[in-house]
């Protein structure tokens, strides 16, 4: 049917190039090195040997905006934070994906105040928001395999996606 | 007498390196950067490698808690102390209970008592962890940090049995516990503590007498204890110094001045000693957890809160039977307690230093107004007395020394 029979066992695979672009994202997003608060603790977490982050080839945390494609978000975004918190963004080469990790980061969570800003889609797109007062290194871990899947769905066309809530059970609205 | 010690502005750096009266480079650290443990930022006047001045500029984590905490009722006012000192949640709790139950003049069960010094302790051996992980992080070491999270796990399932939560566990409420510990928590917590001992020796393995960890740390960040106290320094780093002061034998509070424990200390102020002494701190919480496991063992179950029923609630099932008791809960959480007029202060032995919470009442269910002394803050200022003089990669090693948790700096 294709090049493969003709080929015989050679080790050749056919695929679009929309997929085997996606998969070389997927594989190896590097995350930024970038904690804000409580949250930060738990990505800390999932990097460390019990959760194991780097079964999805993300142990490299990248320090630098520049070598970086995904921002998670970990924590609560204060109004001086905020701007800081773009220029990053706009400072990480395309493509770039945002995780909103914690409801602070998703909606300004218990901190209904003066300092907090509500949810940290008000300054940068967000792709992901993972709920929870810290989520468990498993939700994050989980928001990470929605993503994963976000990206392989991506088109070269460039059009995106609307953003993925995962919440826990008990909170989903039926 | 000794010339004061004076912190820097950000503005006194910047300001005449841009008009040009400087012959030093001014650097700029952070908020965004790997070592300062969360959003600090540092303006460092440089000359060459060499640090000439350090201003830290600190806010970019302001969550308004204390603000905030003035429009909850006592109770509700919990939950935002975990979010200070996200290291060190438990310890939070317990220092705003313990002020709030000085203003109330309430008397704590015997087996909540114990809880709470199990628990914070277990919660100073899980802080101290993070920071050794993330220190080691810091100097290049990064092994360390994969063993340290493994054994803070065990840790945390343990506060995930107690509570239902990893981190933010809200545990301790105002007149005892949030409820009784479940029936396996004695043995979760005896299978911990017969690996932890061997668990701390494999760290000092790791970095005891490792050549680069003591080229990295002996004689670096030195600082004597006449500064430390003039400073304002606090918990492992003071007592890095020599100076034995420690809160649990200061003013003891929870009953600590019956469990036996002692206090380490160091001798030159550096960071090694400090890192020292944190070690011989995490193996006499280790002792600690243990008399505190005995004792709940020996006293068995019995009330975890305490029997004033206006300020803590009473059990659910009382509230089907005694229509005072339904009243009793209604009250509680519709409207809350109300404290006498006047103010409390108390301070505990947290993880970083002292922690201490005033509180001031003005006779209404919600605070007038809570106020923190927040250990990391205050032992910030140390910084650049600490780093004059030294290269930039030693200000890496002594910001993570320090131990700050910029949650709780900001606030």
């Amino acid at each position: 049917m294709g090049i493969e029979e003709k080929a015989g066992n050679l080790g050749i695979v056919t695929t679009t190039l929309e997929t085997v672009v996606n998969w070389g994202r997927t594989n190896a997003m590097w995350p930024l090195l970038f904690g804000l608060a409580c949250c930060a603790i738990e990505m800390m977490g999932a990097q460390a040997s019990n959760y194991d982050l780097s079964r999805f080839g993300m142990e490299l945390n990248r320090a630098s905006p520049r070598q970086a494609d995904l921002m998670i978000v970990a924590g609560r975004v204060s109004r001086k934070m905020a701007p800081v918190v773009r220029r990053l963004y706009d400072q990480m080469p395309e493509p770039k994906w945002v995780i909103a990790m914690g409801d602070c980061a998703a909606c300004g969570g218990i901190f209904n105040n003066y300092a907090i800003v509500q949810g940290v889609d008000e300054v940068v797109p967000v792709d992901v928001y993972v709920a929870g007062c810290p989520p468990r290194p498993e939700a994050l871990i989980d928001g990470i395999m929605m993503l994963h899947q976000k990206v392989m769905r991506e088109k070269i066309n460039g059009k995106k996606e609307a953003p993925i809530r995962i919440e826990h059970p008990l909170m989903q609205v039926k | 007498m000794a010339e004061p010690i004076t912190v820097p502005t950000p503005q006194q750096i910047i300001e005449p390196a841009l008009a040009g009266r400087t012959e030093t480079m001014v650097l700029n650290m952070g908020p965004h950067h790997p070592s300062t443990h969360g959003v600090l930022r540092l303006v460092l006047e440089l000359d060459g490698e060499v640090v000439v001045n350090v201003a830290p500029d600190v806010g970019y984590l302001h969550t308004g808690i204390e603000k905030t905490m003035e429009s909850k009722t006592y109770q509700k006012a919990v939950v935002l102390t975990d979010r200070m000192d996200y290291l060190a949640p438990l310890s939070n709790n317990l220092c705003y209970a313990l002020a709030v139950e000085k203003l109330l003049d309430v008397e704590i069960p015997e087996r909540a008592q114990i809880a709470r010094v199990l628990l914070t302790e277990l919660q100073r051996l899980s802080s101290h962890l993070v920071w050794l992980g993330t220190h080691a992080l810091d100097l290049a070491a990064m092994s360390v940090f994969l063993y340290a999270f493994r054994e803070r796990e065990q840790i945390l399932d343990i506060f995930e049995l107690v509570s239902g939560a990893r981190m933010m566990t809200s545990y301790f409420r105002i007149g005892g516990l949030a409820y009784d510990l479940p029936a396996d928590f004695i043995p979760t917590v005896e299978q911990f503590l017969a690996i932890m001992p061997s668990r701390i020796d494999e760290y000092e393995d790791l970095l005891t007498a490792n050549p680069l960890w003591l080229e990295r740390t002996v004689g670096v960040g030195v600082i004597d204890a006449q500064s430390a106290i003039a400073l304002g320094l606090t918990g492992a780093n003071l007592r890095a110094t020599g100076v034995a002061y420690d809160v649990r034998k200061a003013m003891p509070y929870s009953g600590y001045e019956t469990y036996s424990f002692e206090i380490p200390i160091g001798k030159n102020g550096d960071i090694y000693d400090r890192y020292r002494v944190r070690i011989a701190e995490m193996r006499q919480s280790v002792k600690i957890v243990q008399q505190a496991t005995e004792r709940l063992r020996e006293l068995g179950p019995g009330p975890v809160v305490t029997p004033n029923r206006k300020v803590a609630p009473p059990p659910k099932r009382e509230i089907t039977e005694s229509m005072e008791s339904l009243i009793h809960h209604f009250k509680l959480w519709t409207e809350g307690f109300k404290p006498p007029r006047g103010d409390a202060y108390v301070s505990i032995e947290s993880p970083r230093g002292i922690l201490g919470c005033y509180v001031v009442s003005d006779g209404s269910p919600k605070p007038w107004r809570v106020h923190f002394r927040a250990p990391s803050f205050i032992n910030l200022q140390s910084l650049a007395h600490m780093a004059k003089g030294r290269l930039v990669a030693d200000l890496v090693a002594l910001i993570a020394s320090l131990d700050p948790v910029l949650g709780e700096v900001d606030r």
